[in-house]
């Protein structure tokens, strides 16, 4: 691992709550690892999985997508849809080798700042401790992959 | 470089404001490393990029340097977006060629080493520079503004804003969830700093309002849907039966006289349980409507079926009462909102060491308001629950405010009314009298002066917080207050008749379903989300739904009415408008790349989305799409583009922010 790694993070939260969650933070003065850049997008459910993966092709060392609660969504259920599209893609970058907690979803309310400190802090340093990512070589691959 | 519309001359403006993002970003080397970046034409940092030499700046430049892009890099778009959007309009580009980056609530208000925040602010400017090259040029769309108003909510903040917007000359609907509006004002007694009566100030608004020809007052009725947008909101009203004709009813209460029930037995809730009335009531003489209101749990025709009616014989020919009234559905068309649903009191069970509903003589603070009332359940004289006049009373500040346990918010109205109460029970009883304070905030006009008299007039303050309520073992059913005096620095063991809980205001606890329906925002503490704590306290993140009152957070009078006022203010200027421009971040399909797989149908929450049957290709009902981008993502061939969020936009952001360029 190279000295004084620090994992870089990007993050797409939707305008209407973890956008403003993290402008409460600001606001609050709360302070939190640098780590992570914001792309805003209306809704989670904007997040196409291609915005994911690219953001993995391109050096991410993790991608957080922030939405917010469930039943609380500004558009319905974006985030239900964002949840679907998480799920199926975490299994698609485990396949290829990305670790688990590279990639996250988070329920953040407009009222929760707080919580962006604490999702921002935690991330970096899970990331932290997982180092750079590596290229994927077939003995990484999952037994059940590889079989 | 050529790309698609120019985009080709950017200008970033950094900006300072002042020492904000100054003093954690190198401003300097943010406008020395944008310069460098392929496509922008010039970069330059500023104190105040808001202020109006800094917008001047901007219009400036695109004339003097054929700018055909503007990047702001300062606080959050939600601030300053639409500033910096009309300063590139009026500097003759598409307002839309403008991106904004948040170096300041994102950045330097959440990072303390400069090097890593300067580092992050360059990598944000760095993913804007490649995405505002892409930037088309789009249009905003109008949209009119029906002029009819939904006031829910009528204690006095949504008594105020209907008034004002009645006056105005608009038609408002008024809606209520009791049997009569006042709300909470309506059961105090005296006002404070000027002590004038509640009643006498409020009855002749609630008066007005059933007066006014252009009101539309529904009590016992509750919003249960909410449809469309700004402008163009279609509500589903819910009136639940009263079992008394409203058109008929003259308010007479002689069914009350009449009612098979010779004594009161049913708790009254406008009185807080503190006296009884019938199962026929009216809440308060002087409600509105004055009309009577049956309770179908505890009448018993209701219950049995076999009562002998003799309300509905008294009521005779006026005919008002029908135990068959149904509930009604009324939908209404109304351009914007103004929610005033108000407040709910704190519950001093929750704190069992103050012994509320343990030991008769605590009270709290409304109980307290009605029993001094002169129309209340006692004629306005303070009693004890044996009948006894209390000789000495201890009132305890902060119950349920200013506490790690409960609520850590100050309540705001609790110091100031905990003094009224104290001058009034020193006036009507003569007893001796003990605030138990934390601090006293008593910031408002005359509201400093009014604690000094209050202190002239020997009520006894001890500054401390009160840790217990128990009885006394003297055997004379006395409460002792015990409190750690933080000004002597000893603990003191106060013995009193009566103590009284000044308990602290609370979202409403429906606050979270109201939200949910109106699609509006929480804060922490539960009351409705304001657009901007300073420059759009009434506004909310929904366009056209207004707030006002105590729903947004306690406050007391003066301020309800001053906000409901603004509510109104802010609601007219829409309607005053005419028509509202939308944000043109709408969905579109491109159908020579559709093949018509229907998937995006089902992603729609607003059904905009249909199926063109000779084409078989995807369609979006522009004024039905919201915008938020959700069929954008679902399409597998990539046929549906997002305004403002296209793919390729957001591609080159992430790619801007991951490059090492």
């Amino acid at each position: 691992m190279p000295e004084n790694y620090e994992p870089k993070i990007v993050a797409f939260f939707c305008n209407w709550c973890t956008y403003l969650a993290a402008d409460l933070a600001g606001t609050s003065r709360m302070k939190y690892a640098p780590n992570a850049r914001v792309v805003r997008v209306m809704c989670s459910g904007r997040v196409d999985p291609q915005f994911v993966l690219a953001a993995f092709a391109h050096g991410a060392d993790g991608v957080l997508i922030g939405g917010c609660h469930p039943g609380d969504c500004h558009y319905q259920e974006g985030n239900c849809k964002a949840l679907r599209r998480y799920l199926m893609l975490k299994r698609v970058l485990k396949d290829v080798g990305i670790e688990e907690e590279r990639f996250r979803l988070e329920w953040i309310s407009a009222a929760e700042g707080d919580r962006v400190r604490a999702v921002m802090n935690d991330m970096a340093a899970k990331l932290r401790a997982l180092g750079p990512r590596r290229v994927v070589r077939g003995t990484d691959r999952p037994a059940e992959v590889a079989a | 470089m050529a790309t698609r519309n120019g985009g080709s001359r950017a200008g970033v403006y950094i900006c300072h404001c002042g020492t904000n993002i100054a003093g954690t970003v190198d401003v300097k080397a943010l406008a020395d490393y944008a310069a460098s970046l392929p496509g922008v034409a010039l970069a330059r940092e500023y104190k105040y990029m808001c202020s109006d030499p800094g917008q001047e700046l901007i219009r400036q430049d695109i004339h003097d340097h054929g700018l055909d892009r503007i990047i702001v890099a300062a606080c959050s778009p939600g601030l300053h977006e639409k500033t910096f959007r009309r300063v590139t309009a009026d500097g003759g580009l598409n307002p839309y060629f403008f991106h904004m980056v948040n170096i300041r609530e994102h950045v330097s208000w959440v990072h303390e080493d400069k090097a890593s925040a300067t580092a992050k602010a360059k990598d944000l400017l760095r993913a804007a520079v490649r995405r505002i090259r892409l930037h088309q040029p789009l249009e905003r769309r109008t949209t009119p503004i029906h002029p009819d108003v939904l006031v829910v909510g009528g204690g006095i903040a949504g008594i105020h804003a209907a008034l004002t917007l009645a006056n105005a000359g608009k038609r408002v609907y008024l809606v209520e969830r009791e049997p009569t509006i006042g709300g909470h004002m309506a059961q105090f007694d005296k006002t404070f700093p000027t002590l004038d009566c509640a009643a006498c100030i409020l009855t002749p608004k609630m008066t007005a309002v059933r007066m006014h020809p252009n009101i539309t007052l529904w009590t016992l009725s509750e919003v249960a849907a909410l449809e469309g947008y700004v402008g163009n909101y279609k509500v589903t009203v819910r009136r639940k039966p009263r079992y008394v004709l409203e058109d008929l009813c003259v308010g007479c209460m002689e069914c009350i006289e009449a009612c098979v029930y010779k004594q009161a037995k049913v708790p009254d809730e406008f009185n807080l349980g503190l006296s009884k009335r019938k199962p026929v009531y009216i809440p308060f003489p002087q409600a509105v409507p004055q009309v009577l209101v049956i309770d179908p749990e505890t009448c018993i025709e209701f219950k049995s079926g076999k009562c002998k009616k003799t309300c509905v014989e008294v009521c005779a020919e006026r005919n008002a009462i029908d135990f068959h009234q149904k509930e009604e559905i009324k939908t209404i068309e109304v351009g914007t909102i103004i929610l005033a649903t108000g407040f709910d009191i704190f519950d001093p069970r929750r704190i069992p060491y103050y012994g509320y509903g343990v030991f008769p003589n605590v009270f709290t603070a409304l109980e307290i308001e009605r029993m001094i009332n002169a129309s209340g359940p006692t004629g306005g004289e303070l009693r004890l629950r044996d009948g006894r006049q209390p000789g000495s009373v201890g009132i305890v500040h902060c119950v349920g405010s200013r506490d790690e346990h409960t609520n850590r918010y100050c309540s705001r109205v609790c110091c100031m009314y905990s003094l009224k109460l104290a001058h009034l029970i020193k006036e009507r009883t003569g007893a001796d009298v003990y605030s138990f304070y934390i601090d006293m905030r008593t910031p408002g006009k005359a509201f400093e002066e009014f604690y000094n008299r209050i202190g002239e007039e020997g009520v006894r303050f001890v500054r401390g917080k009160v840790a217990d309520v128990y009885p006394s073992d003297n055997g004379d059913s006395r409460l002792v207050i015990q409190v750690e005096d933080t000004l002597l620095c000893m603990v003191r063991k106060i013995p009193v008749d009566m103590v009284v809980l000044a308990t602290g205001l609370e979202a409403h606890k429906d606050a979270q379903s109201v939200r949910r329906l109106f699609n509006i925002g929480c804060s922490s503490e539960g009351f409705f989300l304001e657009r901007h704590p300073k420059l759009a306290p009434v506004n909310t993140f929904t366009d056209g739904i207004f707030l006002a009152g105590c729903c947004q957070g306690p406050k007391d009078i003066p301020d309800t009415v001053a906000q409901a006022g603004a509510a109104a203010a802010e609601s007219l200027a829409l309607i005053q408008a005419g028509c509202i421009e939308l944000e043109p971040n709408t969905a579109h399909v491109m159908e020579e790349v559709c093949s018509g797989c229907k998937t995006c149908l089902s992603m729609c929450p607003y059904q905009a989305i249909s199926c063109l049957p000779e084409k078989q290709k995807a369609w979006i009902n522009e004024i039905l799409c919201k915008g938020c981008g959700t069929c954008v993502a679902a399409c597998p061939s990539g046929s549906i583009t997002q305004n403002l969020f296209e793919d390729e936009e957001i591609f080159a952001e992430i790619e801007g922010i991951l490059a090492y360029a």
